[in-house]
């Protein structure tokens, strides 16, 4: 009894002095906290009275967050960083799928043969969890090799906030906290990330909006993705020396609908379910500081490649049991893969994709990862391909880019299939492990399900779209 | 080359330095890691910890807060890196987990990282820290690009101003980090006695308002180290904290036979 009498004693003498002293307690509070703070400063901060002539920072800043020069270089830089990349990786893909796919696999499977192993199990384990997991290795590793440390070479040095900088104030004016460029920039490397990283926000209806959002940013596992189609698809329609240059333009492109999306989708959601006028903060710019290099490479390989492959691989495994599955079990003379197939196909040409795309979408649910190579696989299968592939179900040799390029025109694909792809894999559902992060930091099931419905239904309204203009004009 | 000299050195014990990563059972000491965002906190954790958590030149990279642990002198400690906040005052949610830890997690001491080339805007936040608690050491981190400005940090006036053992240090080229290894050891085992700075200069009335308030905080619930601190945040009408005094939250937390009890289960 006696300290429940304690804490209302407290309480109630409190709020007695709260009245006297008045409203201005707080301001004055941070007052005194300010003025001990530059006199404590004052004693114990020397500045040289000589300013150094030439402020690295200062002038680089000028430049990257000019009002005329700050978006073209950062799309510049963007740009930079796909060409290295779309140009590097090309040979050693090759490489590893001459190992894996060409070496490794025959042998395995003549191992398998030689000790009598049922033709079903060496099937599901070799021509499908085998080749799986052979392939997601030969088509991103490379690309991640390189794309990932040059990413963190560029957070490292500090440009990452002058992008959130250039950009704060188009996300003020639709509405939404100034530091939804912070988190946006975050999801560029994983959207789960940048769901976490929406805590930097206040206002909760502001957070809401970042955390919805935030799939518009093309994330780790889809760069490989959008890096590949545009290889294959938008790259290969132009002269050979300039490929590199258009496949990275077009990735840069996705990447730059991605951020008018999440511009558009802010824009509407405050203004109609999350109304509210946009807070204000102060953005720090820190100061540039040189990337220590093998450090970021170390990191960046570790953390961000080998993560991002040990996903892939864990979800490559069981999809590629599932793909040769599919492939195999028969209902009358057709196979599940082709009945899904031939019934999609109808539902795929209306928004320019195809049946096979559909399917490998659904089978790849859990991770963005595995898309292209379950496409590619079923592509094969459908096509029926005999001499890039071993049966009905194996994954074919990928070579190199022309003759994934080869066999994709002969199942159908067109450019319109690849552009509709790259959108349709920017505007989708996050992956599983978002879906999870976006419930346990809004706790609420509805605002899960719109975070993952808004994106399909837009993914789905655009591809109609293009691929109707697309069929009246070409 | 002897290695007679180096032992009076801190430098030298950074030797009995052991990294230890997530290993945390049965640490003896509790050290919390708090900061303006973008100052080196995630760096100082790593080099303390030997654990690779992700650093990024980028405010707001740690909005939750990462564990690890180390052992020095023979001592086992637990250190959690908080989210870099430039208050505790305010409402969102990485501060309230930054000033829940400080407060509530009871560290047994807290390490504030400062920009030493922004020292008087990060000033802010270690008075706020020191309101809190009495168990500090002030981390001047970056101190290397202070040099690179020409900006010098005179250590000594800043201890003696502060009342806490202040430390110049370059987290990045290891610069200073026995030293501040040395301080944490020596203010969490109450070897180091903090007497830190409390903000002074409030007007009459007020004064006399906190000082009304803390003592009947510090009469009826005696076991309260921060009584002034919590006298001023009701005064704020600040909600979490009325809330944990209406609770009880605030005085069980205190309570000397209850920290045992806690001690003891959490062994």
């Amino acid at each position: 009894m006696s300290e429940e009498k304690n804490k209302n004693d407290v309480l109630t003498l409190a709020d007695e002095l709260r009245w006297e002293i008045g409203e201005d307690f707080h301001d004055s509070l941070a007052e005194s906290i300010y003025s001990d703070a530059s006199k404590i400063a004052a004693v114990s901060v020397i500045y040289d009275d000589k300013k150094p002539k030439f402020d690295f920072d200062r002038t680089i800043d000028r430049i990257v967050t000019s009002r005329w020069l700050g978006f073209p270089i950062m799309f510049l830089i963007l740009s930079v960083v796909f060409w290295i990349t779309i140009e590097g990786s090309n040979i050693p893909s090759q490489f590893l799928a001459s190992i894996l796919v060409d070496t490794v696999h025959p042998a395995l499977k003549s191992f398998a043969d030689s000790i009598n192993t049922p033709w079903w199990l060496s099937g599901i384990l070799i021509d499908g969890a085998y080749l799986a997991v052979a392939w997601v290795i030969a088509v991103m590793l490379p690309p991640m090799m390189i794309f990932f440390p040059l990413f963190s070479l560029l957070e490292d040095f500090g440009y990452l906030p002058r992008v959130a900088f250039n950009m704060d104030n188009l996300y003020r004016r639709v509405g939404a906290h100034g530091k939804q460029a912070l988190t946006m920039s975050m999801g560029f490397g994983c959207n789960a990330a940048g769901v976490v990283a929406s805590r930097i926000i206040d206002s909760p209806r502001e957070r809401l909006i970042a955390i919805i959002t935030n799939n518009f940013s093309l994330c780790n596992g889809r760069w490989p993705t959008q890096i590949l189609i545009a290889t294959i698809f938008i790259g290969s329609t132009a002269p050979a020396h300039l490929a590199g240059i258009v496949s990275a333009g077009a990735v840069v492109g996705i990447a730059l609908l991605g951020i008018f999306f999440s511009l558009v989708v802010s824009w509407f959601l405050s203004r109609t379910v999350l109304k509210g006028e946009a807070s204000t903060f102060s953005l720090e710019l820190p100061p540039y500081r040189p990337p220590r290099i093998l450090r970021t490479l170390y990191t960046s390989i570790i953390d961000r490649t080998i993560f991002v492959l040990w996903r892939a691989v864990v979800f490559a495994f069981p999809a590629g049991i599932v793909i040769w599955l599919v492939a195999n079990i028969h209902f009358g003379d057709t196979t599940i893969a082709e009945l899904f197939i031939n019934w999609a196909n109808p539902l795929g040409f209306l928004i320019g994709l195809n049946g096979v795309i559909l399917l490998a979408y659904i089978i790849a649910i859990p991770a963005n990862e595995i898309v292209i190579p379950t496409i590619l696989m079923l592509t094969v299968l459908v096509v029926g391909i005999s001499e890039v592939g071993g049966g009905n179900g194996v994954m074919f040799e990928l070579d190199s880019i022309e003759a994934t390029s080869a066999i994709l025109h002969a199942g159908g694909w067109t450019m319109l299939t690849g552009v509709s792809l790259m959108l349709f894999s920017l505007l989708h559902n996050p992956c599983s492990t978002t879906i999870y992060t976006i419930y346990k930091e809004t706790g609420s099931i509805k605002w899960t399900l719109v975070s993952t419905f808004l994106p399909i239904i837009m993914g789905i309204a655009v591809c109609f779209t293009v691929a109707q203009i697309w069929k009246i004009f070409i | 080359m002897s290695d007679q000299a180096c032992e009076t050195c801190p430098a030298y014990r950074k030797a009995d330095l052991k990294k230890l990563g997530i290993n945390m059972t049965d640490f003896d000491f509790v050290v919390a890691l708090a900061g303006n965002p973008n100052t080196g906190k995630s760096t100082v954790f790593n080099n303390l910890t030997g654990l690779r958590q992700h650093t990024g030149n980028w405010p707001g990279k740690t909005v939750s807060r990462a564990e690890g642990a180390f052992s020095f002198n023979d001592k086992k400690f637990k250190i959690v890196d908080l989210p870099g906040t430039y208050s505790l005052l305010s409402t969102s949610q990485d501060e309230e987990i930054a000033r829940d830890f400080i407060l509530f997690g009871r560290p047994d001491v807290t390490v504030v990282v400062v920009d030493a080339t922004r020292l008087e805007r990060n000033l802010n936040l270690v008075l706020q820290v020191l309101e809190i608690t009495d168990k500090a050491v002030l981390c001047v981190n970056l101190i290397d690009e202070a040099e690179r400005k020409k900006i010098k940090i005179d250590e000594r006036s800043l201890s003696r101003e502060l009342g806490i053992p202040v430390v110049l240090t370059a987290a990045r080229q290891n610069r200073g980090m026995p030293e501040l290894l040395n301080y944490i050891f020596e203010v969490s085992s109450g070897q180091f006695k903090c007497k830190p700075h409390r903000i002074s200069n409030e007007t009459r009335e007020l004064k006399s308002a906190v000082e009304k308030l803390t003592s009947k905080i510090s009469e009826q619930f005696p076991h309260l180290p921060n009584a002034r601190w919590v006298a001023l945040r009701l005064l704020d009408g600040d909600q979490r904290i009325i809330d944990s005094i209406r609770s009880g939250e605030l005085n069980t937390l205190f309570k000397p036979e209850v920290n045992e009890d806690l001690l003891m289960e959490s062994k």
